[in-house]
């Protein structure tokens, strides 16, 4: 990949230019490709290992501080420095810039998750209880599935931090579409270059939690007559 | 050699720390920077919250604020406002940080208004004051609890966030990470992890400075439960 213009008709330097994005098509469309796919990789990979920590953790109520407090001390770890513990071990590449991200992502979903399980009412478990669920059949059929709006704010809030921690990978080279907006703060602060890779960012942001809402939409048929 | 080693001969040599553009100086502008972002942050979301709150309306744009920041991502913003008739330099820095102070300033001084107890608020009409009075003598003090949640989660937030102040030759501790990753791993290593080690430091280190403040400033019958509610007031901009 290739982030240098190649090829500049006006002189000028415009906030935004067609121009920009029609003659640099295929680097732009590569670095979206690129941030997208890091994007989706990160928050599926974190809401694998999310859930079941907080089902661990909704189980274990004595666990429930510990996790909760560790996540949050994590969240005020920079994102930065967290590129320079990982760097240094897992190298260049698409490995680190998903591991950081990964982390940040899993403290949102774990959070939410947790505070979603927690909603379930202390009757509705009885209930579940009294039909002669176990433990597992209740979680999956019974506290999951009502626990899934809670669920379903983590993702959205994870998705959307994901999309805007991704630039930060330019610090190794492979921040996806942070890489154009960098780029073109240092071809001469070339600004059509800036917005291009600033308004995408915003517009994955956005269809990617508009299409969140819509899966949850799907998955919570009894919450639909209600909201109406 | 591995990382650490590195990193410890590195953190251990004292020209890295006392030399121009040694620890201690970019330490100086990190704290200095930051310590401008939340100011700043504090002057023009704090009257804009109290207000909003005082008058019970704006809940939307508040939770609208803090849904567009959390999309714009840092580097954007760090790098866009240089462009704009801020100029390149430390002041577009500071504005660019201050804008990711806002949303939790002004969320918890809305949320902290408003908790106040409507009874609280008619009483203090009924004796006679003004709208302004009631503010200023009754919401105002009452909201501090919330106000010093916010806060710290701007301090945090911005202290955080400065670190990629580097991108744009802000300078600041995040110089030292990406100088690092100047040189290559395999030369920078150490000083890639000591410069990480600082930068987490020094943000854990505001946390918990500010955790204490928060404490202090609470009124004691205030403390139990009113902190649990800033703090949720504040997750809900932080994101989680």
């Amino acid at each position: 990949m290739s982030f240098r213009l190649s090829y500049r008709a006006d002189p000028g330097n415009p906030w935004f230019s067609w121009q920009y994005v029609r003659d640099n098509s295929d680097t732009v469309l590569a670095a979206l490709r690129d941030h997208t796919t890091l994007t989706l990789r990160a928050v599926l990979i974190a809401a694998l290992i999310a859930v079941p920590l907080a089902v661990v953790a909704y189980w274990f109520r004595p666990l429930t501080g510990p996790i909760l407090a560790l996540t949050g001390v994590l969240y005020t770890v920079p994102s930065l420095a967290v590129f320079a513990f990982v760097a240094p071990y897992l190298g260049i590449g698409a490995a680190t810039v998903l591991s950081v991200v990964v982390l940040y992502a899993l403290l949102v979903i774990v959070r939410n998750t947790v505070a979603g399980l927690n909603q379930v009412p202390a009757e509705v478990r009885e209930a579940a209880e009294g039909m002669g669920y176990g433990r597992f059949g209740r979680l999956l059929r019974v506290e999951l599935p009502l626990a899934v709006p809670g669920i379903l704010t983590g993702l959205r809030l994870a998705t959307v931090s994901t999309v805007a921690l991704v630039t930060v990978g330019v610090v190794i080279g492979r921040g996806g579409l942070g890489q154009i907006i960098f780029a073109g703060f240092q071809n001469n602060l070339y600004k059509a270059q800036i917005t291009t890779g600033t308004l995408l960012c915003v517009l994955l942001a956005l269809v990617l939690d508009l299409l969140l809402v819509g899966a949850g939409w799907l998955l919570t048929p009894w919450l639909r007559g209600r909201a109406g | 050699m591995n990382p650490v080693q590195q990193a410890v001969i590195w953190l251990n040599d004292p020209l890295n720390w006392t030399n121009p553009g040694g620890i201690l100086d970019r330490l100086g502008e990190h704290v200095s920077m930051s310590a401008a972002a939340v100011l700043l942050g504090c002057l023009v979301a704090w009257p804009l919250g109290l207000w909003l709150g005082h008058t019970g309306r704006g809940g939307g744009l508040v939770v609208l604020v803090s849904n567009l920041t959390l999309a714009v991502p840092t580097l954007a913003l760090l790098t866009i406002l240089p462009l704009t008739f801020l100029g390149f330099g430390r002041p577009a820095v500071v504005v660019a940080l201050a804008v990711f102070a806002v949303p939790p300033l002004l969320a918890n001084a809305y949320t902290g208004v408003r908790q106040v107890d409507p009874q609280t608020r008619e009483a203090a009409r009924g004796m006679g004051m003004t709208g302004i009075q009631v503010l200023r003598r009754v919401e105002l003090p009452l909201a501090v609890p919330y106000l010093a949640a916010g806060f710290r989660t701007a301090a945090v937030q911005v202290v955080a966030t400065a670190a990629l102040a580097t991108f744009v030759n802000g300078g600041g501790l995040g110089e030292i990470i990406r100088f690092g990753f100047g040189l290559s791993i395999a030369v920078g290593g150490g000083q890639i992890l000591a410069g990480g080690l600082l930068v987490a430091g020094l943000a854990l280190a505001v946390e918990l400075l500010f955790a204490l403040v928060e404490r202090l400033v609470t009124p004691r019958p205030l403390r139990r439960s009113r902190r649990g509610a800033g703090r949720r007031a504040a997750d809900a901009v932080a994101g989680s």
